[in-house]
């Protein structure tokens, strides 16, 4: 790429934004946090990939999926599937009556593999499965709805309801799947041990390197003509469908995007936490996902790592020091972020922290000018930025994006329907 | 499989079998007509219409202490006091619900999925807290209990009765008051064309307030009757929801015929996909046959023409 | 380590034994940093592994769901587990040393199970902990505790198939549960079919596939087995199914909330279990369900379990007594509830036997380890880390409780990989 295209994917305000993000997760988190919280980061990480995803497809396309925690449990259980044929060589299971094949399979009384796990012994097979099954079913899903112009609330229940019926599924077909205990106790990859604390230091920051790919491809389908097409398409789809373009693929297109992002952050969950399990498939986690996103702010995809983070750790911190009234806390936190602050993080970001910031690098470039002209307001201003900065510093707000340009009021016209207009 | 048993068992079973899909019907009836009033006509995404039920099932259980404890010579009439108490209380809860949060949101629909699901936390959260995490067992009056038996083989619930009666006497209430009434034609004027609505002099805001209200309250008049069937717990309003949104769906969200049509589709695909096999496969296609009508035909069942 | 106690080599004990070095090097470095931290030489002596013990206290967590899905169950556990602490440090704490405990809560949800066992281990550093409920909430923190070595009181009767060196079961595992239940069925009440209903996960799965076993090599018939999602409500059609193949024994395993809405609506469908036409047995219905069904939709019923609270022996009246002048008076005690209330006694009993907190030696310890002062009567911990303990029959009264009619004479061996079941 250029260096001008590479100047407007990420232009210079945006860029602060990707460099204290990395900061914080490369630098400042491994080094304050014990292995044993690090290890916690990086499993709110995992959850920022759905979040990620959602920004693009809730924020920009106008499309509110609320069945992400398939996508994210596709993932889970496809890597963890591969872990587990690992885990299960005959001579660790050779108690079972069958030994060689996952320990749940032998309590269900399944005696040789089911021929859909088989290519699971293959890691490139495992990784181009998470990519690609989660990619087609988003596609059909979408391709099915989008097609016949379904959206908004209709598209956010249809996708609940594909929720429901996967968990039950898994549920359901135990000795496949590992019923509702999940898929637990893998132990390695390729024979390296994902347990030790050295793994989980490297799992981390490989979870952070995947996290930033994931942010730059959203950040270039943002920049690019189709993430204005998208923003276009949530606002009047209508007028952009009559100036030519086809705006189902587009919706489907992102939906599938998001759907990738969900499963990767999926497989890179089991690999971290070492099992997976129906309760990140249901609803109720889907639903999760979709307030990190809007506790981040939903059109800022830097937001919405934050969000998860932030969401997240309140909930472990919470839970860990008020265990009788941690919810109303949580529920709380959900009200006022959709109440008072519609944009998340991202909003708070731009009303106040960003315009500090403007007076103060304008104050540091007055001083560099002519330091006597420097008034006595400006310099009020200045300190209490300063400390305004000491806070901000402490923890990092995200980038806030292109908000600005879209009146608040108008976000949901498209979801809105026949129910209003 | 029937090859076994003989003419009059069949029949038997059959009868029973159709009442059982009956009462699965009513017992969805109940659960989505509060919410099709909400969704329907308001375009708000309630996520905590369970916890709504839950409340009348609550005040069903304190109403049930206070006449065991004071009025025991009254218990067996309690229930429909209880009722009445469950749809005040959660009409009021619901109308201050609107008032401080979902009229801040009606331009933002989606967003009131997220705040009622911070609602529906605290609220359960608040229910832990005050009746304790266990499930609460509410005592309910003899005559409610117990079968009535029509031949030798064939018994009929009566608390399924109650259910099927108390279905068809609220969705005909509702119905009235929809297409007989002045508040009716107003909540349909507002439906149809808001900003009309609101020259030709309708308070929109009322209208919504009242709505809302009236849909939360008989949420809680649900909750109520499920005491009947159903457990009283903190969470016992989770095991609802995706059936009703479905229901409501599916009927096509702006219909009150379509959400009753709807319930009785998949109430009589489901019970009696569940007595030709297991419970969870029945559970997964009945979902999987909503899913894919709704994929051919999003709009849902019936649907309201209005111009856009 | 001492593997020999196990039978063969069980998956789980393997793992442990590959664990890397690197993680015991850790430990001893603990283990000295600790000792010479000196916060007490007395206390190094009984606490070579860096365990949160100091001089006069010692840390154990409680890890249960107390929000979500699960706290209507699990709340029972957190109480008597927090009655036993209480007790024994009345009775001066544990080689002298007072129990603190530090409450997780699970949430009904397998990963923050995962996530807060580890933080008991790592960095609360707990010498055991009591908890956990469901078996996959267990399945989901048993690599932890074999990767960290905790020590694990596990209350709930449950599948088996199991057996870990870092987990006490002090409830029954399924063939204690279920076959003395099956034998007192037919023998007494001359039953001759069965139909097996449950949950859709793997407890009642398993269970039922036991029982099925047992009830073909008695020459009995299973006339359905019938599996509904977690948390369904609608039970009309399988009563229906009931009705049309007429079995003697409903054997129900259903849980939780779908648990009030089959007992409610079987009732309500004419099905008076006082008339023993058919016959309900349970084994997954305590005095705590009842409080949700309502004693007078479950009266009549049997249910096969190790413990009721109306059990008449005077370990258990004193235990009633405690808990209600602790709890309140309403609160009703189930089979896990004593179970769960066994393991912080079971676990001082290992202490002090070992003269350690460390937990290879708590371990070592618990083999053969007897109770005479559990609510339930006797109990001896297995070398498979299971109780050996009786079963009986309970027969549900219309005020939530039930009365004791059947217990089998001699204690059961625990027996979690059952030949001939699997």
């Amino acid at each position: 790429m250029s260096y001008q295209g590479l100047a407007s994917l990420l232009p210079k305000k945006e860029i602060f934004g990707f460099l204290v993000l990395g900061l914080l997760l490369v630098l400042v988190l491994p080094l304050t946090l014990d292995i044993f919280r690090l290890n916690l980061i990086g499993k709110y990480l995992t959850y920022a990939f759905v979040a990620i995803g959602l920004v693009l497809c809730w924020g920009y396309g106008g499309i509110l999926s609320l069945g992400q925690g398939v996508f994210f449990g596709l993932g889970g259980y496809l890597m963890a599937m591969f872990l587990k044929l690992e885990a299960s060589d005959p001579i660790t299971t050779k108690i079972q009556s069958t030994p060689g094949i996952p320990d749940f399979m032998d309590w269900n009384q399944i005696t040789a593999l089911p021929f859909f796990w088989k290519p699971f012994y293959s890691l490139p097979f495992t990784l181009a499965a998470i990519i690609v099954v989660p990619g087609i079913i988003a596609y059909v899903v979408g391709a099915a709805m989008f097609k016949r112009r379904v959206g908004g609330v209709y598209f956010a229940i249809i996708t609940q309801a594909v929720a429901a019926i996967l968990t039950i599924l898994i549920i359901g077909q135990q000795g496949y799947t590992g019923g509702v205990n999940g898929m637990t106790d893998l132990r390695t990859l390729q024979g390296w041990d994902i347990r030790t604390d050295q793994a989980k230091y490297i799992l981390y920051f490989f979870c952070v390197f995947m996290l930033f790919i994931c942010l730059l491809v959203a950040q270039f389908i943002r920049k690019s003509k189709l993430g204005r097409l998208l923003v276009a398409m949530r606002e009047k789809e209508d007028r952009v469908r009559f100036s030519g373009y086809d705006v189902s693929s587009f919706k489907i297109f992102v939906f599938c995007a998001a759907a990738v992002f969900a499963a990767i952050g999926g497989a890179l969950f089991t690999l971290q936490v070492g099992f997976m399990s129906p309760t990140l498939v249901g609803i109720v986690p889907s639903i999760e996902m979709v307030i990190f996103c809007a506790v981040g702010g939903r059109m800022s995809i830097i937001g919405a790592v934050y969000g998860a983070l932030l969401v997240n750790w309140s909930k472990s911190i919470l839970s860990e020091n008020f265990p009788e009234l941690w919810l109303f806390a949580l529920g709380g936190l959900f009200i006022a972020v959709v109440m008072a602050f519609p944009d998340g993080l991202a909003g708070l970001y731009t009303t106040y922290v960003a315009p500090r910031f403007k007076i103060w690098f304008a104050a540091i470039k007055n001083v560099g000018k002519t330091k006597l002209e420097v008034n006595a307001e400006q310099q009020n201003t200045h300190t209490k930025q300063r400390e305004e900065n000491q806070i901000a510093t402490e923890k990092p707000k995200p980038m806030k994006v292109t908000i600005t340009d879209i009146p608040q009021q108008n976000i949901p016209s498209i979801t809105q329907g026949a129910l209003h207009e | 499989m029937f090859a076994e048993y003989s003419t009059s068992d069949l029949i038997s079973i059959f009868a029973m079998q159709g009442v059982a899909g009956l009462i699965l019907f009513s017992v969805f009836v109940l659960m989505a007509l509060g919410l099709a009033i909400i969704f329907g006509q308001m375009g708000v995404i309630n996520m905590a219409h369970g916890e709504f039920m839950i409340l009348g099932a609550y005040v069903t259980y304190l109403t049930s202490h206070l006449f065991s404890t004071y009025l025991p010579g009254f218990f067996s009439v309690y229930f429909i006091l209880a009722m009445i108490l469950a749809f005040i209380a959660a009409g009021a809860l619901g109308a201050l619900v609107e008032w401080a949060m979902i009229r801040h949101l009606y331009h933002r629909p989606l967003d009131t999925l997220l705040a009622t699901w911070g609602l529906s936390l605290i609220l359960q959260q608040t229910y832990r807290s005050v009746f304790g995490a266990r499930e609460v067992g509410v005592t309910l009056p003899d005559w409610l209990m117990g079968s009535v038996k029509i031949t030798e083989t064939i018994e009929l619930p009566i608390n399924g009765l109650f259910v099927m009666c108390l279905a068809l006497g609220i969705s005909t209430a509702v119905g009235i008051l929809m297409y007989r009434s002045r508040w009716g034609i107003q909540v349909r004027a507002v439906v149809q064309n808001r900003p009309m609505a609101g020259a030709v002099g309708i308070n929109t805001a009322r209208v919504d307030r009242i709505t809302f209200a009236l849909g939360c309250g008989i949420a809680g008049v649900a909750g109520s009757a499920f005491t009947m069937i159903g457990s009283t717990g903190p969470t016992s309003g989770q095991l609802y929801i995706v059936d009703t949104f479905l229901v409501v769906v599916f009927g096509g969200a702006t219909s009150l015929l379509g959400t009753i049509a709807s319930a009785f589709s998949i109430s009589q695909a489901q019970s009696t996909m569940e007595f030709f096999m297991s419970g969870s496969m029945a559970k997964v296609l009945t979902l999987l046959f909503v899913v894919l009508i709704l994929m051919v035909r999003p709009q849902g069942l019936f649907t309201l023409k209005v111009r856009r | 380590m001492k593997l020999s106690i196990f039978k063969g080599s069980d998956a789980h004990t393997h793992t442990f034994a590959s664990t890397p070095k690197l993680f015991d090097w850790k430990v001893c470095l603990f283990a000295l940093a600790a000792s010479l931290a000196g916060s007490g030489v007395q206390a190094a002596e009984v606490n070579t592994t860096g365990l949160a013990v100091t001089a006069t206290t010692v840390k154990v967590g409680i890890l249960h769901s107390a929000t979500g899905t699960m706290a209507i169950s699990e709340t029972g556990s957190i109480q008597a587990e927090k009655l036993a602490i209480e007790q024994i440090n009345a009775m001066g704490g544990v080689l002298g040393r007072k129990i603190e405990f530090i409450q997780e809560d699970g949430a009904s949800d397998w990963p923050t199970f995962a996530e807060k066992s580890k933080k008991l281990l790592v960095n609360d550093k707990v010498a055991a902990v009591f908890g956990c409920w469901t078996s996959a909430s267990r399945k989901a923190v048993l690599p932890i505790f074999e990767q960290y070595n905790g020590m694990l009181y596990y209350p709930t009767f449950y599948e088996g198939l199991e057996q870990s060196k870092n987990v006490i079961y002090t409830g029954q595992e399924a063939t204690q549960q279920i076959i003395a239940g099956i034998d007192w069925v037919t023998k007494t009440k001359g039953a001759k079919s069965f139909y097996l209903l449950g949950s859709d996960y793997i407890w009642p799965r398993t269970s039922n596939k036991i029982a099925r076993k047992h009830i073909e090599k008695l020459g009995l018939k299973v006339v359905g087995e019938e599996y509904y999602p977690l948390g369904h409500t609608q039970f009309n059609s399988v009563i229906n199914k009931i009705k049309l193949t007429k079995p003697d024994v409903i054997y129900g395993i259903v849980v939780g909330g779908s648990n009030v809405a089959f007992y409610k609506q079987l009732k309500a469908a004419g099905i008076d279990m006082t008339k023993e036409k058919p016959l309900l047995l349970t084994i997954s219905v305590t005095e705590d369900e009842i409080l949700g069904i309502g004693g007078e939709n479950m009266q009549g019923a049997y249910a096969s379990m190790k413990y009721f609270q109306s059990l008449p022996n005077a370990n258990n009246k004193k235990f009633v007594a405690d808990f209600k002048a602790r709890w309140g008076k309403d609160v009703v005690i189930g089979d896990v509830t004593q179970a769960a209330y066994l393991g912080a006694w079971l676990w001082k009993a290992a202490v002090e036997k070992a003269g350690s907190f460390d937990v290879d030696k708590v371990r070592a310890a618990s083999p053969g380890l007897e109770l005479t002062t559990a609510p339930e009567g006797y109990v001896k911990i297995h070398p498979n880390h299971h109780l050996w303990s009786k079963t009986r029959i309970g027969h549900a009264r219309p005020d939530g409780q039930y009365d004791v009619v059947f217990e089998t004479k001699e204690l059961i061996e625990p027996d979690p990989f059952p030949k001939g079941y699997q």
